[in-house]
């Protein structure tokens, strides 16, 4: 494992907000290939990390850096051209668009056509844009939603939803993909088709970090593990040793365990 | 968005359905006619006002940014093409040159309000586009001293009407055997303008763009996360949107022969705008019947409701222009309370506003 090419470095990355310290100096390193776990207890600072890493928050402490270059990480749709997308823990869909046209919107960043392609409709706009309908039609496929292509994403179940958000942060075409606890209210059928999904975009070579709050998920899927709390990275290790770790029962239980 | 291209509409039909809009757009004009000339110039209204209301439709209705400044692109335009062509400065550029100067200025006026305002959503947008609109009708009011510019409140009269050679869109000419004259010919160009307008937000409607403005009308902050560059598209929404704005406002210039500040005024913003969203935003056919509808009505209204009260009272009790602002308004309620979506929404629309996720 640890031959593996560092994919993101971050660097002591803090946030705070007023006299609220959200992230300190929170440093932690992801492999190529690797399904990373990122858990913590409520308000620990893991969507504040998400959020900094994708560009959403700007932090004021440290820095991250991606497949060897130093992220700008000032606007979260430069985060998202360097291959750094992701799902929100609040399902954010376009609702009132088709489940397809969600996935054609990511397709965004990877095409080209402007206001004039638009309006001319010229052969490259044309073959672009049928190769937009056939790559959504794939990654629907892919994520297991195609018969809902044409339902619009509000109607979705929820655990289409969480999918559909999938499938939008894939056409990207993300070198990382961050999911920010995709399990969540899912019953436990649900969660072991996410399991399969997750297991199979990283054999497919995308990187995945991972926020989660089922703690047997995590243990299952992921190759290594960070525990935050407060705020601080407390433990960075691979599952088994984690679940051992007496700062990370703390954390979670709260006390000593005597 | 491809559910809207209608594959079951077999090709015949809609052959004949095209033949039959152009039949009727071109006898429009000389029906109109027979009811008087002042008719025809109320249909060149219509259409202008379908072209300022599609225009506007790229800001509002796609973009979801809530435009109420939009008249001051139109005033740009019309003034630039004021300037350009009349005794004002001596200065008689031909048409071609001008309309094409007049959208670009527009565009770049676009992006001056554009860039400043992008972070403001909503009713704050609405307010700073707003004063915009004010700053630019202020400006061209004031804006003859101490160098004489736009000429103040008289305004700038003598404005050259398109012409193409010889053929002057101000005289009576024949064509073909038919006597065309001037209010004629400008419906044809509004007619060949507005085709064009429509085209355009039928092709940006479906494409890569018009998916990113839906994708940011809808969450900005997952069309961010999406790779959208946000503040580009929004630009480009709004540059787009003035751009039409100018060209209006050019043909309107030479059409009239005279433009002062008093047409570019909030109430025109406010206008246009409640031709987008009566009709319903976002939806080309919807925009449309807003635009001839509150064109038509306060015209039917000036010559209905004077015959009407002598009718009835024996003498005229109100004065048809305040009957026309009652109107104007009672309309508006109505339909933002029976029909929010607009007139003739598009089922997107409708189901945005609609409450329920059944």
């Amino acid at each position: 494992m640890s031959e593996k090419p560092i994919l993101l470095a971050a660097c002591e990355v803090a946030k705070h907000f007023g006299g609220v310290k959200a992230l300190h100096d929170v440093s932690l390193t992801i492999r190529r290939g690797e399904i990373y776990g990122l858990i913590g207890p409520n308000g620990a600072g893991k969507t504040t990390f998400f959020n900094c890493l994708t560009g959403l928050y700007k932090n004021e402490g440290g820095y991250f850096v991606f497949d060897g270059n130093r992220l700008a990480a000032d606007a979260p749709h430069k985060a998202a051209a360097v291959g750094i997308a992701r799902t929100f823990q609040n399902i954010r869909l376009f609702g009132n668009m088709t489940a397809i046209e969600n996935v054609m919107v990511g397709r965004h960043l990877r095409t080209n056509a402007n206001v004039f392609g638009a309006i001319f409709r010229n052969p490259a706009t044309r073959a672009e844009e049928v190769a937009i309908v056939r790559r959504a039609e794939e990654l629907l496929h892919y994520v297991g939603i195609h018969e809902r292509a044409h339902d619009y994403a509000k109607h979705l179940s929820y655990g289409d939803q969480r999918r559909l958000e999938i499938a939008r942060a894939l056409a990207t075409e993300p070198k990382l993909l961050a999911l920010d606890e995709p399990a969540a209210g899912m019953n436990g059928t649900e969660t072991e088709a996410l399991r399969l999904l997750v297991e199979g975009i990283c054999r497919d070579g995308v990187t995945v970090l991972l926020i989660e709050h089922d703690v047997k998920l995590v243990m299952g899927l992921c190759t290594r593990v960070a525990v935050l709390d407060y705020g601080e990275k407390i433990c960075e290790d691979v599952p088994a040793a984690v679940q051992k770790d007496p700062r990370v029962i703390e954390a979670y239980l709260g006390g000593s365990v005597a | 968005m491809n559910r809207r291209v209608g594959k079951t509409v077999s090709w015949q039909r809609h052959w004949l359905g095209m033949l039959l809009v152009a039949v009727v757009l071109v006898a429009v004009p000389f029906v109109a006619a027979l009811g008087g000339q002042a008719w025809v110039r109320i249909a060149n209204f219509a259409i202008l006002y379908i072209f300022l209301a599609l225009g506007l439709n790229i800001v509002v209705g796609y973009a979801g940014l809530l435009d109420l400044g939009y008249v001051a692109f139109y005033a740009v335009g019309a003034y630039t093409y004021a300037l350009l062509a009349s005794p004002h400065f001596g200065i008689h550029l031909p048409f071609w040159v001008i309309l094409p100067f007049g959208a670009a200025l527009a565009c770049f006026f676009g992006v001056i309000l554009g860039a400043p305002t992008l972070k403001l959503r909503g009713d704050y947008l609405a307010i700073v586009t707003l004063g915009f609109g004010e700053i630019i009708r202020i400006f061209m009011n004031n804006l003859n001293a101490p160098i004489n510019i736009t000429n103040g409140a008289q305004g700038i009269t003598l404005i050259d009407p398109i012409r193409i050679g010889d053929f002057s869109f101000a005289q009576t000419s024949t064509v073909f055997g038919v006597s065309i004259n001037g209010p004629h010919k400008y419906y044809f160009l509004l007619v060949t303008l507005a085709i064009l307008v429509i085209f355009i937000n039928i092709r940006l409607q479906d494409s890569r763009i018009g998916r990113a403005w839906q994708a940011i009308r809808e969450d900005e902050v997952a069309a961010k996360a999406c790779g959208i560059n946000t503040r580009n598209i929004k630009l480009l929404a709004f540059a787009m949107g003035a751009s039409f704005g100018g060209i209006a406002g050019g043909v309107f210039s030479a059409m009239q022969g005279f433009v002062s500040p008093e047409s570019f005024s909030l109430m025109e913003s406010i206008t246009i705008l409640a031709m987008v969203v009566l009709g319903g935003m976002g939806h080309i056919p919807g925009v449309i019947l807003g635009a001839i509808l509150l064109t038509a009505l306060p015209e039917a209204l000036r010559y209905g409701i004077d015959p009407l009260q002598r009718m009835v009272f024996g003498h005229p009790v109100v004065d048809p222009e305040s009957m026309r602002m009652l109107v104007f308004g009672l309309a508006l309620v109505l339909v933002m309370r029976f029909r929010p979506a607009g007139l003739w929404p598009s089922s997107q629309r409708r189901r945005e506003l609609s409450e329920g996720t059944h």
